[in-house]
């Protein structure tokens, strides 16, 4: 005779950067169903649209996550970009190119630094963050700010790279990779980190692809679909290829996260080998009127930009759907029928930014 | 107007939904926006191999729409959002939050639509 | 079987990769944005910082003749001192250090005459 429990996952855990909610319906440790109750870090920032106007948008825009900051303020740009029929100077798509992709390393860093703390490998959690250090350093000399950069505007960016730091950045880079292939056995090749995460939440190709998942979530399961390869910005011009893994579980995740760094340092080396002179931004007037649907790869997944203006300088809509926000549906699938000790490694590896998915 | 967009009704809302599912596209999203006239749009988006394609419904205030949540289990998350921030109403949802996910339960304004209040006779609903 | 013991052994062996703050400081880099600042006796009090600015932290009175910042509601974004037509506006690197009471950053200066007597 089994009984069944409820145990409340979050708002407040060690794993999670955010907060969210799970109600875990158990039965003798083994997950039988889970229910999400969102809602904790819900600012509204899509109301704020009809208040502040176009331009200063996209400094709320670029609030909505803290991790991959600079793609909003990108995609929110290029849809008010998009709508105003305006060209954006190609040094200023390039540009755009470096900071994304130094944004999704350091996010990829801050990821594989909290998997490894879910397992409890603080030592290696640290490591990862010591090399995340160096990006943030890149991000403070050359934009003014660590975190949140602010370098978007609509019709290009406002700050430039000089050719003494862009030595430096690709001198930087080196150390990074070196130091992060030092770690790559550990992660993915360690005995105790392989039982604690092959075969644990696994979705299959069809699962993943009905399901609406995004990013490395649906790679990790073998769909090979990067919106990078669009060909939006600057990309169109770089040679990248979707990185994924057939087998769909946790482990299968972490390799495809693992290795979109290597390919995100290979990106920012092309695009400043690529970097073209001429100007930065060029001068929008007027107010936006039309409405558009943008979507770029920020490092959870896809992200879709509904934006509609009315003439006037405040915007009539702004819809954010961020990639966590697809993937939770996903997490809900694969979380009945694993362990009870399990469910914090299994909700990390969707990789939750709630802070994305609630606005 | 965007590009690749058709324009549905409510009554074959379902089946153009799940004929799409029949060709393998995949569920993006679906945005609402308030028109002046006090209908409102809603666009569902889809994707297939990297290609977005979209409907346009637009529907008066007040009407009651069908869930596409049962074509499509991830659209429940972005039905309950509409709910809560555009207060629109859906028949069906897989999962119902009642106006609870993002918002508190005492709760009574529409966020998007300039905070009006809500009518009173949705506030009952089991 | 022994994938981490090269990371441990180097950093046992090397120094603490943590600084001693408050006693040891980092160098910032030039172009930080650290304190927002007015070179009050530039300003012409035309009021386009506030204008711009994306968190609505800036009130400039001109008739006044007073800048208030409130730098709790500032996001150090830069706009303001990219938009400043007199370049009046500008961060120092060194950031705010901790207090224990809350102060805008007010800032009075003489207001600009008006150019009545000029003929032309």
């Amino acid at each position: 005779m089994s009984n069944k429990t409820v145990i409340p996952f979050g708002p407040q855990h060690p794993v999670l950067p955010e907060p969210i909610h799970l109600k875990l319906v158990v039965e003798d440790e083994i997950v039988k169903e889970a229910v999400p109750a969102l809602g904790y870090v819900h600012r509204g920032l899509e109301m704020l649209a009809s208040k502040r106007d176009f331009n200063q948008m996209i400094n709320v825009c670029e609030r909505v996550c803290g991790i991959c900051s600079m793609i909003h303020g990108t995609c929110f740009s290029q849809s008010i970009e998009e709508i105003m029929v305006v060209e954006v100077p190609a040094r200023a798509e390039y540009l755009r190119v470096i900071w994304s992709e130094l944004h999704r390393i350091h996010s990829h860093l801050l990821w594989l630094g909290l998997y490894a703390d879910a397992f409890g490998f603080e030592a290696l959690f640290m490591q990862f963050w010591k090399i995340r250090e160096r990006i943030m350093d890149i991000n403070e000399a050359t934009a003014g700010n660590r975190v949140i950069v602010s370098v978007n505007v609509v019709g290009g960016v406002r700050k430039d790279l000089s050719p003494e730091q862009l030595d430096w950045i690709l001198k930087e880079l080196i150390i990074v990779e070196k130091e992060f292939k030092k770690l790559e056995s550990t992660l993915l090749n360690d005995y105790t980190v392989k039982a604690r995460t092959v075969g644990v939440g696994v979705m299959t190709y069809d699962e993943a692809y009905d399901l609406g998942a995004a990013g490395p979530t649906l790679r990790g399961s073998g769909v090979a679909q990067d919106i990078r390869l669009t060909g939006y910005g600057a990309y169109k011009h770089l040679d990248f290829e979707a990185v994924t893994h057939k087998d769909g579980d946790c482990y299968a995740r972490s390799w495809v996260r693992f290795h979109e760094v290597y390919q995100s340092i290979d990106l920012v080396r092309q695009a400043i080998a690529a970097l073209p002179a001429g100007d930065l931004a060029v001068k929008v007037k007027g107010n936006p009127e039309g409405e558009t649907v943008v979507r770029v790869e920020q490092p959870r997944g896809e992200c879709l930009y509904y934006v509609k203006g009315n003439g006037t300088k405040f915007l009539e809509r702004v819809r954010i759907r961020t990639p966590t926000f697809a993937n939770i549906p996903c997490l809900l699938n694969m979380l009945p029928g694993c362990e009870l000790a399990d469910v914090p490694v299994l909700v990390l590896s969707i990789d939750p930014c709630v802070s994305c998915t609630e606005r | 107007m965007i590009s690749n967009e058709t324009p549905i009704t409510l009554d074959n809302l379902v089946a153009q939904v799940g004929a799409k599912k029949q060709a393998g596209y995949r569920f993006v999203t679906l945005s609402t926006v308030a028109l002046e006239d006090g209908s409102t749009d809603i666009l569902y988006h889809f994707d297939k191999e990297m290609e977005l394609s979209h409907f346009r419904l637009n529907v008066p205030a007040d009407t009651t729409i069908p869930s596409v949540s049962g074509v499509y289990f991830s659209a429940f998350l972005a039905e309950n959002e509409v709910k809560d921030l555009a207060g629109l109403e859906f028949d069906g949802l897989v999962v119902d939050y009642n106006r609870t996910l993002y918002l508190d339960p005492s709760v009574e304004t529409i966020p998007l639509a300039n905070n009006l209040k809500i009518k009173d006779k949705k506030e009952e609903k089991e | 079987m022994f994938n981490f013991t090269p990371s441990i052994l180097k950093n046992a062996a090397s120094r603490p990769a943590t600084r001693k703050y408050p006693f040891a400081k980092r160098e910032l880099p030039e172009g930080v944005r650290g304190e927002l600042y007015n070179d009050i006796d530039a300003c012409i009090f035309c009021g386009m910082c506030s204008r711009k600015c994306p968190a609505l932290c800036i009130t400039v009175d001109k008739k006044a003749g007073t800048w208030t910042c409130d730098p709790f509601r500032c996001v150090y974004c830069g706009i303001c001192a990219d938009t400043c037509p007199t370049h009046c506006l500008h961060f120092h690197k060194a950031h705010r250090p901790p207090a224990t009471e809350r102060q805008m950053i007010s800032m009075q200066g003489v207001p600009k005459a008006k150019k009545k007597a000029k003929a032309d």
